[in-house]
């Protein structure tokens, strides 16, 4: 009897060691973000098709806000797309994009195609922006209340499922 | 003619060396500061691709940090204000060595544990044999067998 418990209970260990490995596989693509309970890191920048226009991180304060960022090379995005509109319609949040290391007449022709769901859009030409935010892929989509603090972050591409589930849930418990 | 063609398969062989391969062309301003910024962007992994340092890879995202790494070091930072840079944004995942805290102190116990669990096993076999030679002449599996 003695002589199995050995394996069994090595077994077991192992088995507790993969399961909780698979369980953090970063190959979901779900890495948490420090950043989920921190204000918003600051930036400003000029806004798609307009040097002179300015946009502020600071501007998060005051309502809920979607930050989504995405590009016209990303091929989720467009994947997204859709939902990006259907949230916007319902307006329960400001939805404010910011164009990932695009071209200002690559992006203007997208939204033209395929509608523009976005009350503001940020450029982020160089990829700075997006390197202090902690993006390593689009589309990734930030919950910020109007605190200006981020409370949640969703990578991939938003569907409306996901909305219902991690998004409204949040605005609803908070506001 | 001759001298001509020798120098054109030079000039291919060197054309071809692993240096015009290499991702990242960055220079820093002195031999030091390459040093850490070489150091740096091995340790850091590209978010985008994983498996691979931002030293290595070609992907935009890779490139944007090694920038970064490079900006912090010629404004002074030291080696620990870029980890703890990048860590605060993509989190412990982007050190290919995570560091050591309550959450992580497995990682780096278990190979130890494993080890002495080895070395218990390994010395109550080899004392078992041991202690069987005197007494018969017999295979040790048996004699474990039996016991």
């Amino acid at each position: 009897m003695n002589r199995f418990l050995i394996p069994l209970g090595a077994f077991v260990l192992l088995a507790i060691v993969l399961a909780v490995g698979l369980k953090h596989s970063p190959e979901k693509g779900i890495i948490a973000s420090p950043l989920i309970g921190k204000p918003a890191p600051a930036f400003t920048t000029t806004l798609l098709n307009d040097t002179n226009a300015k946009f502020d991180s600071g501007q998060f304060k005051g309502r809920w806000t979607l930050f989504n960022v995405w590009g016209t090379w990303c091929f989720e995005c467009r994947n997204e797309h859709q939902a990006l509109l259907d949230i916007a319609k319902r307006k329960e949040v400001r939805v404010v994009g910011l164009d990932w290391k695009d071209e200002d007449p690559t992006a203007t022709q997208w939204l033209q195609d395929l509608g523009n769901p976005f009350d503001v859009i940020a450029t982020d030409h160089d990829g700075r922006i997006a390197v202090d935010w902690g993006v390593y892929g689009a589309p990734e989509t930030f919950l910020i209340n109007p605190q200006g603090v981020i409370v949640h972050k969703y990578v991939g591409a938003l569907t409306m499922e996901a909305w219902e589930r991690e998004f409204l849930p949040r605005i609803n418990a908070k506001s | 003619m001759t001298r001509y063609f020798v120098t054109s398969i030079l000039v291919c062989l060197l054309a071809a060396s692993p240096v015009s391969y290499a991702v990242d062309t960055t220079q820093m301003p002195t031999p030091e500061l390459q040093k850490r910024y070489l150091g740096l962007t091995h340790e850091l992994r590209c978010m985008q691709c994983q498996n691979e340092a931002i030293a290595d890879s070609p992907v935009s995202l890779a490139a944007d940090l090694r920038r970064q790494v490079a900006e912090m070091l010629n404004a002074g930072k030291s080696d620990d204000d870029v980890r703890n840079y990048m860590v605060a944004r993509y989190g412990n995942f982007i050190l290919f060595r995570p560091p050591v805290s309550a959450k992580t102190i497995w990682v780096w116990a278990t190979p130890g544990i494993l080890l002495l669990i080895g070395a218990a096993v390994a010395v109550r076999i080899t004392k078992q044999r041991a202690a069987l030679v005197d007494q018969d002449n017999e295979p040790v599996e048996e004699d474990i067998r039996s016991s």
